[in-house]
């Protein structure tokens, strides 16, 4: 069934009467990188304003996979269950070349863990899961139909003027963050470019609403007889959607593409009927780009604004709140003056090194997918053409890698017999403990992890002791008999020791705090 | 490791002739998808990324 859009209503903002003070934290955008930026300061107890130019959510279903490490994340801000219970969970997908499946993958082949791989919800969904929270905290103010015009930076402040259906105000904020998507306004206003590649295909996106048992999985064709030559995925949402994406070719003409005439035909194909209906469709080409900065002073990008790339490795929507599990414990450290701007330093270095993964991955899988004539040409389809008889070339076949945290290339005490998965840089891995899930109990605080030993004597920081269970041993000890984590309030793993004293981890959190590692 | 640059194959006119019969009497672009093909082979053989880039940078200095 199609979503049913309620518009939120508008409220006169009292800037439009009477200066408002200083706000610590605007966000502008409310997607779901800008609401779930707003909850998680929540958290942490800081205010925010959430201003959006529209008032209704996302039109179309848009970012559909969302991953272990997003659920992880929107669980903390308490809608990762709903999102899990409402959402298509999968974690199998299946590449086919022609009419045989050359690969199949599974993303998440071991139990214990409270998130699966990867669900199919659509943005809609989540934003109204995150919208409803947002209304339901007392941190959070949100302001529809209001749409920033101008922005200007003095010193330690962003002020903005805001155009709403009543006339214009201004605002100030010591923090502006700018979640307003891959279009950005902000970006604009600013002056600000990307850099990075365009790429010049153009594919039909289409949501279809129909009955039927297809499986929780994602299939992929690289040149189906159904699509003459070009490629196809198809995805299940819940309530019955579908989303098919379908190459069209760079010549593809969007306006005469876009004519459900043209689109209706081309579905029927793929799914070999017509007993569907057309609930939304798009055509787009890529774009594999970033700023080169993601902090401008007071103004910090945040998502989509500050990095777009390819859809098909999810790697958008994921990326973006990784983005916002990097930033929030840093801003909101930094005006309750906990902390001092260079941490936010810290935000944009990991943050463009984790966007530049996601570019190469959703560079790499785009060049795979539409090749330029010559030589990139043949290397593909010839690596198509060796996965139907030699194995090694299966996994080569690219039609998206998909979205897992980046390991952040930290310098910090390690132990080399523990796992690589979970080495200074990873964020943590999921385990069952005692009294629930260890993600959970870590929550959103700079806590020291104690496994298989006694907390060295005199701790300051938090402790969490746990007994070393099967999974906890297979994720955190590998070969070591006991060990002691300082994991960050991102759940990145900051450093690992087996024996330790207590004036090391206390200096390597303070190092932390102070933006020096 | 580095790449060799030194005879390694004993019979390198066999291993030589072995390719050309390959692409004999093949049109220019079922020869260019056999090239393709043999190289993705080849680099999987090899399976070390460091010689593989070696391996291209050598070939990359004959154009």
């Amino acid at each position: 069934m199609a979503f049913d859009y309620k518009p939120f209503e508008y409220v006169s903002p009292p800037g439009l009467y009477s200066a408002e003070p200083r706000h610590p934290v605007v966000i502008v955008g409310a997607g779901p990188i800008g609401l779930a930026a707003a909850l998680e300061l929540a958290n942490y107890g800081v205010s925010s304003i959430v201003l959006d130019d529209n008032n209704v959510v996302s039109v179309g279903s848009r970012a559909i996979c969302w991953s272990k490490r997003s659920l992880e994340i929107l669980d903390r801000i308490g809608i990762g269950e709903a999102c899990v219970a409402k959402g298509v969970t999968w974690k199998v997908g299946r590449t086919h070349h022609r009419a045989q499946e050359i690969f199949s993958f599974d993303l998440l082949p071991e139990a214990g863990h409270k998130m699966p791989a990867f669900i199919n919800l659509q943005q809609y969904h989540v934003e109204q899961m995150l919208v409803e929270k947002c209304f339901k905290s007392p941190f959070v103010e949100l302001r529809f139909k209001n749409k920033v015009i101008a922005i200007e930076q003095c010193g330690t402040e962003a002020i903005i003027t805001i155009e709403t259906p009543e006339g214009t105000y201004s605002l100030s904020a010591e923090y502006l963050l700018a979640c307003d998507g891959a279009r950005s306004p902000l970006r604009a206003m600013m002056a600000l470019d990307f850099e990075g590649e365009l790429f010049e295909e153009r594919f039909l996106i289409a949501d279809i609403e129909m009955e039927g048992e297809f499986p929780s999985e994602r299939w992929f064709w690289f040149e189906p007889d159904f699509h003459n030559g070009q490629s196809a995925l198809l995805h299940k949402q819940p309530d019955n959607i579908y989303r098919i994406d379908l190459q069209l070719g760079w010549d593809a003409d969007p306006e005469k593409e876009s004519d459900p005439k043209r689109i209706i035909p081309r579905i029927e194909k793929v799914i070999g009927h017509s007993d569907f209906k057309l609930d939304w469709t798009s055509i787009y080409t890529f774009q594999c780009r970033r700023l080169s900065r993601f902090v401008h002073d007071r103004v910090i990008f945040v998502g989509d604004s500050a990095h777009i790339v390819s859809p098909f490795g999810a790697r958008g929507g994921n990326g973006g709140l990784q983005d916002v599990d990097a930033l929030g414990w840093r801003l909101a450290a930094v005006v309750q003056g906990r902390a001092s701007p260079p941490l936010l330093e810290q935000y944009n270095a990991e943050r463009t090194f984790g966007a530049d993964e996601n570019l190469l991955n959703s560079s790499r899988a785009t060049r795979f997918m539409s090749p330029s004539a010559g030589a990139e040409r043949w290397f593909r389809d010839e690596t198509l053409a060796l996965a139907a008889h030699a194995d090694f070339a299966r996994p080569m076949v690219n039609s998206g890698r998909l979205s897992v945290p980046c390991i952040y290339p930290l310098t910090a005490p390690d132990v080399s017999i523990m796992p690589t998965q979970t080495r200074p840089g990873a964020t943590a891995i999921d385990a069952p403990i005692e009294d629930g899930w260890l993600l959970n109990r870590l929550g959103g605080q700079m806590l020291v992890l104690v496994i298989g030993c006694k907390a060295p004597e005199g701790i300051t920081l938090p402790v969490l002791t746990l007994e070393p269970t099967t999974e906890i041993s297979a994720r955190y000890l590998g070969d070591a008999a006991h060990g002691i984590y300082l994991v960050r309030p991102d759940q990145v793993i900051a450093a690992r020791w087996q024996d330790i004293e207590v004036q090391a981890i206390q200096e390597q959190a303070n190092a932390i705090w102070e933006g020096r590692l | 490791m580095t790449l060799k640059l030194s005879k390694n194959i004993d019979d390198q006119d066999a291993a030589y002739a072995a390719l050309i019969d390959a692409h004999q009497g093949l049109s220019e672009a079922h020869s260019i998808a056999l090239n393709a093909r043999l190289v993705l082979i080849l680099c999987n053989q090899i399976g070390d990324l460091d010689i593989i880039k070696q391996a291209i940078q050598l070939a990359c200095k004959e154009n």
